[in-house]
């Protein structure tokens, strides 16, 4: 390994990072077929004569993903091109039926916008503008299982089997501008524009943003050029990151690998690079040399898309709040601190401490209740929390029974397992179980005579002024009245029962 | 200039993923002088003032609800195929970049 | 039998002078007797149509409601996929292949209980002007068997022509249903681009094909026009309108009152003589059935051939691009160790013919970059200028006719190795599909010179196909009358029992 650090390297050199983004529609049929997109299905049972390129079949537009790619551009502050057209991109490969891509290409159906990100910088939060030069449409290729070979992987494979369930899935390609003047901050901007892009196409709905299943992918190109320069540097493309952390790690390997081939006097070459998630580097894959010539022209079997002015209006009228935001909007009005606004969103349950919220219940619980324990049940039972069966509803009912007594801590707890046991509401596992906090004082006392009697030397020892005796005692009654009494109020009577003034 | 080289062939064969003789090479360079020579005529009116037409029909905006229609059975869609395993298409090993 | 209309056909179902299994019967005998000779067909489907032949008696005697050509017999080109029944558009590429779905025209025509015979002959992937391009060997003329049926659709044309079919269905890229039509002495319309569906039709050229209707009667051709015809929502590019009034049109044959514009670019130099003194006559007998003659000039047309081998390879280029051994079709090569890129460059270097090759070549060469503004791009160009032409001319009149093609059949093998030669035969016919209008080609008499059909063309303006049916039907009625009988009752009879 290089002794060169990234302090070298941004030392001399300022990288130049370019972002492609390629997101997968949620549209329930795929961009250009009636097939479903359902994720996880058997093997080429989502096929059809159009996404398997069958001969004569043709291509007819989805218009929901139409519709989902002119919302993402509208979040992007893009402009929606009054006339955009699909082109057809040339190129042979198995896992792509036709042997062309329907895309677009000097049409494109959304130009020009921009992102604020914001990182936090040794100034304090910082913000920068990644420019959006293009977002436009195109579909998927199907997948590939390379058998025989040591690793699985495509080289020293012996043949192949493919699917194409995924062939056809629309595809949105999110295409920045170069994005200089980062400095240092490249892998942290980078990282965090992704991080924006996800959280915007999330609350947009249109796509299922997992990286981890390929619904969101990236691509990051980096050059570097010597500071003061305004030569750009030759540029690599990593393909194969797929998640946050590893576009962060991607830059930064990326940057230094640049970096010690330039102070060696060589040249870095135009390739595309295999982002490894092992070694956080990255590995030559085809080199640009040999470019492929595309070929594109004007997709005839489609006609073009001219949105007109009132759709784009109507689109743009129900575009979400955009999520940072929405974000410092919540956390000041809930008063949430920093750790805990961060453990939220990492645990994705802001949406639904909202939903929460907005049905009546006190922020500080709602989000304890979705952060704690449901986080702790979801967690053993290896779930999203969105797989469980409790709703919002379900916790503001809860949060307002304890609220009103009606409920302790500890029965609320036993409630809000019921609900994810399935046995119904919250009402329905109150009165099935027979859950109900002891307020009877004349029943409480019995239990205390009954627990004091039977447990004569302890009760002597609170009688004789020892308090912390009495945790044992209120335990006992506890347990006598099956959880179901106010713990506080136990301890009031019992204390008084034994001649002690409650504290 | 409209005349291409046995290369030049050579090479729109690759693209095309056509492995061709060399007398198929020969042959096609020598008609492409003529063919090239004929169809290049185009430019003679082709002048920046005229629009282009790609398609004849003046539509737009045709599309479709994104409405789940069935698919074609596994076995209907893999009844074509030189070769089958496991439900899916096999094909010889691809000699490409990590997908 | 055979010999009659399929509107006669039609109405001797009706009446139970015949059935349609009598009929398609009487057909495939016909085609056993003769197609050794033709080769019209590349797959008989006996039992297919004998069963569907069956289906439509069997409905009729139960009393539904049936349409015009329900029962009647057509032959289809190999280019429209039809589920179960081999496809291979000419090509060994797709040797036995069987579609799993089917064309929106053979759902059309299932729908209307026409009875399809089988697949007929065509240039591989209707590229040619001869059906020598056929990698299932050539078709022959009825007329001449030393001679070519025309092409594409060669198959077709002279399945009509050989009385082994009253209907046939081609496509039409360049010319493909008009030039045979015309060589055969049978009727071809290209409809308006848009209005039949593309759906299930291989694609050559997917900004210029289009299905259309043949048959040996205008009237035929329209009534299979109106069963093919109407907007799918599976072809983006279909036309969502009401289908054009063709079958009234071609009963009334009414010409008065309508404006003939001659394309003054159309004729002339390197047209035969006899087929310039056909379409003059003929010229002559609608001026007498009270339309008036005009002469509208086309200046761009010389330019449509340059720029039609630019588009059409430019498409099939890309379209072609699918016929690589992983899904369907040929696979060669498959061996030990062998790579999926040699696969497909070994199988398609058997799989496809030469003109085939040549054509996917030189649309590669005229996309590339660098390049695609001086050929595709210009070409481009060129189809403004071309459309611009028919609308001034479309102004001064109603329809507009030329000559179909330069010259009668010729024989086979002639000019094969002349691609230059070959391509001019579409020198009239390709200005229409450029600008995506109708054209019919029907039999206007035969040259003296050499005894074979000559064709007339007639252009109608987008959506206005009905114009064509109205002087096809007007023309054919004056001819009849001075002929007598039929120009197909000339044709040879193959030795068959016709």
């Amino acid at each position: 390994m290089s002794a060169l650090t990234y302090e070298d390297v941004i030392s001399k050199y300022e990288p130049v990072l370019g972002l492609e983004v390629h997101v997968e529609l949620n549209t329930h049929s795929k961009m250009f077929c009636g097939c479903s997109t359902i994720f996880g299905a058997e093997p080429n049972t989502q096929t059809c004569p159009v996404c398997l390129a069958l001969p004569g079949a043709l291509p007819v537009v989805n218009e929901k993903a139409i519709e989902s790619t002119i919302l993402i551009g509208l979040a992007l502050n893009c402009s929606i091109a009054p006339f955009s057209r699909f082109a057809r991109k040339n190129y042979f490969y198995p896992d792509m039926p036709k042997n062309f891509q329907i895309s677009q290409y000097d049409e494109p159906i959304c130009v020009n916008g921009y992102v604020d990100v914001e990182i936090d910088t040794d100034e304090g939060p910082q913000s920068f503008r990644i420019e959006i030069e293009r977002v436009h449409m195109e579909e998927d290729t199907g997948k590939s299982l390379h058998v025989g070979g040591a690793t699985g992987r495509i080289h020293g494979a012996d043949y192949s089997l493919l699917d194409y369930n995924r062939a056809g899935i629309p595809l949105v390609e999110i295409v920045t501008k170069i994005v200089p003047g980062t400095g240092k901050y490249a892998p942290e901007v980078a990282k965090a524009y992704v991080a924006e892009l996800r959280d915007i196409l999330r609350a947009l709905g249109v796509s299922d943003v997992k990286m981890e299943q390929g619904s969101l992918r990236c691509d990051a190109n980096v050059s570097l050029r010597l500071i003061g320069s305004d030569v750009l540097g030759t540029r690599s493309e990593t393909k194969n990151v797929n998640s946050l952390r590893s576009v962060e790690r991607a830059v930064r390997g990326e940057m230094i690998r640049h970096a010690e081939r330039l102070n060696k006097g060589e040249k870095v070459v135009q390739e595309t690079r295999h982002f490894q998630e092992d070694t956080g580097l990255t590995r030559s894959g085809r080199s640009k040399e040999k470019a492929e010539d595309y070929r594109y022209f004007p997709e005839p079997d489609l006609v073009p898309v001219t949105p007109d002015a009132k759709w784009i209006e109507t689109l743009r009228a129900g575009l979400p709040e955009r999520p940072s935001l929405r974000r410092k909007r919540l956390q000041e009005q809930w008063s949430v601190p920093d750790k805990e606004m961060a453990a939220m969103i990492n645990a994705d349950v802001l949406n639904i401490v909202e939903e929460t919220v907005l049905l009546g219940a006190d922020p500080t619980k709602a989000r304890s209740w979705w952060l704690g324990e449901i986080s702790r049940l979801a967690n053993e039972k290896e779930v999203a929390i969105s797989e469980l069966a409790i709703t919002a509803k379900d916790v503001a009912e809860i949060v307002s029974l304890v609220a009103q007594g009606e409920l302790t801590d500890k029965l609320a707890r036993q409630v809000v397992e019921g609900v994810i046991a399935g046995e119904g509401t919250p009402a329905q596992v109150i009165s099935a179980r027979g859950i109900k906090v002891v307020n009877d004082d004349g029943a409480l006392m019995a239990a205390i005579e009954k627990v004091c009697s039977e447990q004569s030397e302890t009760a002597d020892k609170v009688r004789n002024g020892h308090l912390p005796a009495a945790g044992a005692l209120i335990g006992a009654v506890m347990k006598e009245t099956k959880g179901q009494a106010d713990a506080a109020r136990v301890r009031e009577l019992l204390l008084g029962h034994l001649g002690q003034a409650a504290n | 200039m409209s005349s291409l080289s046995r290369d030049d062939v050579a090479n729109l064969a690759r693209l095309a993923r056509i492995e061709m003789t060399d007398q198929e090479l020969e042959n096609l360079t020598t008609e492409f002088g003529v063919i090239l020579n004929a169809v290049a005529r185009v430019q003679e009116v082709a002048t920046t003032d005229v629009p282009a037409t790609s398609h004849p029909l003046a539509l737009t905006n045709i599309f479709r609800s994104d409405v789940v229609i069935p698919s074609l059975t596994p076995e209907e869609a893999l009844s074509g195929a030189p070769a089958s395993e496991e439900q899916r298409f096999r094909v010889p090993q691809i000699l490409g970049e990590e997908a | 039998m055979i010999n009659n209309s399929a509107a006669q056909m039609s109405q001797d179902l009706v009446s139970g002078a015949t059935t349609s299994v009598a009929l398609t019967q009487a057909h495939l005998d016909r085609i056993a007797e003769v197609d050794d000779k033709v080769h019209a067909f590349l797959h008989v489907d006996t039992q297919g149509a004998l069963e569907q032949a069956a289906l439509v008696d069997a409905a009729r005697a139960r009393g539904e409601k049936m349409g015009p050509l329900a029962g009647v017999p057509l032959a289809l080109k190999d280019v429209l996929v039809q589920k179960g029944v081999p496809t291979t558009c000419g090509s060994k590429i797709l040797e036995g292949w069987r579609p799993p779905y089917d064309s929106t025209v053979v759902t059309n025509l299932k729908n209307a209980g026409v009875v399809i015979l089988g697949k007929t002959n065509m240039d591989e992937f209707a590229m040619g002007s001869s059906t020598e391009n056929s990698a299932y060997g050539p078709t022959h003329n009825p007329w001449d068997l030393t001679r070519i049926p025309g092409g594409s659709g060669g198959g077709s044309a002279a399945a009509l022509a050989a009385f082994q079919a009253p209907l046939a269905i081609g496509t039409d890229t360049g010319g493909s249903i008009r030039q045979p039509a015309a060589v055969t002495g049978t009727v071809g319309v290209k409809p308006t681009y848009g209005g039949v569906s593309r759906y299930g039709l291989v694609a050559f050229s997917s900004s210029l094909d289009q299905a259309g209707p043949c048959a040996r009667t205008v009237l035929d051709t329209a009534l299979l026009h109106e069963v093919i015809a109407g907007h799918d929502p599976k072809d983006s590019t279909s036309i969502n309108a009401p289908v054009p009034q063709v079958v009234a049109a071609a009963k009334n044959g009414e010409v008065k009152g309508m404006k003939i514009g001659v394309v003054k670019e159309l004729n002339g130099d390197g047209y035969q003589a006899g087929v310039r003194q056909r379409f003059e006559e003929s010229l002559e007998l609608l001026a007498k059935a009270g339309a008036e003659i005009v002469e509208v000039s086309a200046p761009n047309f010389e330019y449509a051939l340059a720029a039609y081998y630019l588009i059409a390879p430019s498409e099939c280029s890309s379209n072609l691009a699918r016929f690589d051994a992983m899904r369907y079709g040929l696979r060669v090569g498959d061996t030990d160790g062998a790579s999926a890129e040699s696969v497909m460059n070994m199988t398609r270097e058997v799989g496809f013919g030469r003109e085939v090759k040549r054509r996917i070549l030189l649309g590669t060469y005229a996309l590339s970059s660098g390049y695609y503004d001086a050929y595709y791009g210009s070409a481009q160009k060129v189809r403004t200028l071309i459309t611009q032409d028919f609308n001034s001319a479309f102004e001064k009149c109603d329809v507009m006719v030329s000559p179909t093609c330069p010259t009668t059949a010729f024989k086979i093998g002639e000019k094969a190795n002349d691609p230059l030669a070959m391509y001019l035969n579409d020198i009239a016919t390709i200005p229409v599909n450029m600008a995506g209008i109708g054209g019919m080609s029907l039999p206007c008499g035969i040259a003296p010179e050499d005894g074979l059909p000559v064709g007339f063309q007639i252009m109608s303006p987008v959506m206005q196909d009905q114009r064509m049916y109205s002087v096809g039907a007007a023309l054919e009625a004056a001819l009849l009358s001075k002929w007598g009988a039929p120009l197909l009752s000339l044709a040879p009879s193959l030795g068959g029992a016709a």
